[in-house]
């Protein structure tokens, strides 16, 4: 087999100049960790984190008829967004399984931003231009282009007043006033050093936070002038505290909770998926098929103690009869035990029934409860 | 690193003491590698434990690696201080974060020196 390089993003440089370790995350290479990936995930929750998430995929569509065609080839209604907001949906299989959990952007009547995670940001961009061709609408693939950098907790609307809208920030069409009164899953578009700027306030954490898209060749910049404004409030923050994160606010990760054999609904994602409001799309004839009473379902774990049940642990009930298995699991570094979010047998899916994860041959107690583990204050 | 150290190529150190008990530990590299520790899973004092073999468990918030023993012998005591705060794997990999003390009859032949180990990791 051949080894293929791994891609970099426009930022390599100045993660080896912190000291981080590296991953390889979808074939990147990626900042797993800094330093500490625990003292990064605290700085998150208690100030604030900067991450590079430039391996993620941007994928534009522009035309007449761009909303038409999302509303074919993703699970939600699109064309009911209004610009200046931002949802999160799925792009689904004609089976009605899931290809990719996406974000997508409105910009303007006839564009829109679909973002991917990096894994599948080919695949989709490969399968909304085949979904698209019957619609006056272009799909074009900015992800090599195009940079990510979130700002991430309760200090990023500071970190980014301080850091974009004093004199010399180079950033126009965007003021204090949008930060401030940005709403969740809405954004503002200006531009940074005369290029495309977009600011959004999502992310991928439970915590409030930002998401600024700059061109490839300003990330460095934009990186760096988020630095210096954020101080001692700024984390620069790697893909393992990412991850710990989004699993304390109950969040699903493409490949681990969400996946071409996983129906939207056992994921708890049926809301997601616009039945009722729209008319054909792809992946409607399959979900509306399919029988979901004896397929496993999406639970949230929690055991005490500080040994994890991890992913592909397998889980039993207490009569010792194999009833599902984690799909991810980690030491929760906020709460302090371990939890868990696995596909268990719809007939143990009660918050408070006792269960058994096999951690690596030992028997660890564990109990059902509601996702998120964590919500912020 | 440090010099009077003896390595294996699964990252752990062994520091013969001057009343003969072997001291095992991770390497600093492995350490690093793992990223925060926070859980150990040590053999209890007593238990026989043989080079190369699986003795234990260590795990970090991102993955859980087998630990293997560098040594054969008997566990004479256990590091309770990293059981109750596997961070000191991370902050004091060759000092308090040590994890198991061996009594044992000989050295494996195998063991590297901190040079060879360096050599080693960097390969």
């Amino acid at each position: 087999m051949v080894e293929q390089a791994l891609r970099s993003t426009m930022l390599e440089t100045v993660h080896e100049s912190l000291g981080a370790t590296f991953t390889d995350f979808a074939g990147w290479r990626m900042p797993v960790r800094y330093d500490s990936d625990l003292a990064e995930h605290a700085a998150v929750r208690e100030r604030a984190g900067l991450f590079d998430l430039s391996h993620m995929g941007e994928i534009h569509l522009r035309g007449p008829q761009a909303a038409d065609a999302l509303d074919h080839a993703l699970a939600g209604k699109l064309s009911a967004m209004s610009v200046g907001r931002a949802k999160y949906s799925l792009l689904l299989t004609q089976d009605g399984g899931v290809i990719d959990d996406v974000i997508t952007y409105r910009l303007a009547e006839d564009h829109f931003i679909v973002v991917a995670n990096a894994s599948n940001a080919e695949v989709d961009a490969q399968e909304l231009t085949t979904r698209a061709a019957g619609f006056d609408a272009e799909v074009d693939d900015a992800s090599d282009r195009t940079a990510l950098i979130a700002v991430q907790g309760p200090a990023s609307e500071e970190i980014l007043l301080r850091a974009l809208t004093t004199g010399d920030s180079g950033v126009e069409g965007i003021g204090a006033e949008d930060l401030r009164e940005m709403k969740n899953y809405r954004f503002a578009e200006g531009t940074y050093r005369g290029e495309q700027l977009l600011i959004a306030r999502t992310g991928y954490t439970g915590e409030d936070g930002f998401e600024l898209y700059v061109p490839d060749e300003l990330a460095a910049v934009l990186w760096e002038q988020l630095t210096v404004a954020g101080g001692e409030d700024l984390t620069p923050c790697g893909l393992a505290c990412r991850d710990t994160l989004r699993l304390e606010a109950g969040m699903p990760l493409y490949g681990h909770e969400l996946g071409r054999d996983l129906y939207p609904a056992q994921s708890g994602m049926a809301r997601v998926v616009a039945l009722t409001s729209k008319g054909d799309f792809v992946g409607r004839e399959g979900v509306e098929a399919a029988d979901l009473s004896d397929r496993p379902v999406l639970v949230g774990l929690v055991a005490e103690g500080r040994r994890a049940a991890r992913a592909d642990a397998k889980v039993r009930d207490t009569e010792g009869r194999e009833v599902g298995a984690i799909t991810s699991g980690v030491l929760s570094p906020t709460l302090g035990h371990p939890i868990a979010m696995a596909f268990v047998r719809p007939t143990v899916t009660e918050v408070g029934t006792e269960l058994i994860a096999d951690v690596r041959g030992k028997d660890l107690p564990v109990r059902v409860v509601a996702l998120p583990f964590y919500s912020r204050a | 690193m440090t010099a009077e150290l003896l390595y294996s190529k699964d990252h752990e150190w062994v520091r013969v003491d001057s009343d003969g008990v072997a001291v095992v530990g991770v390497t600093d590299y492995a350490a690093e590698q793992l990223g925060d520790v926070v859980y150990v899973d040590l053999p209890e004092a007593g238990a026989d434990i043989s080079a190369g073999t699986e003795m234990g468990e260590i795990e970090s918030t991102k993955s859980v690696s087998d630990l293997f023993s560098p040594i054969d012998g008997t566990v004479t005591e256990v590091n309770q201080a990293v059981v109750d705060a596997p961070e000191l794997v991370n902050s004091s990999p060759f000092d308090e974060g040590w994890l198991v003390k061996v009594s044992f009859a000989a050295l494996p032949e195998d063991l590297l020196s901190a040079e060879d180990y360096t050599a080693f990791t960097q390969s």
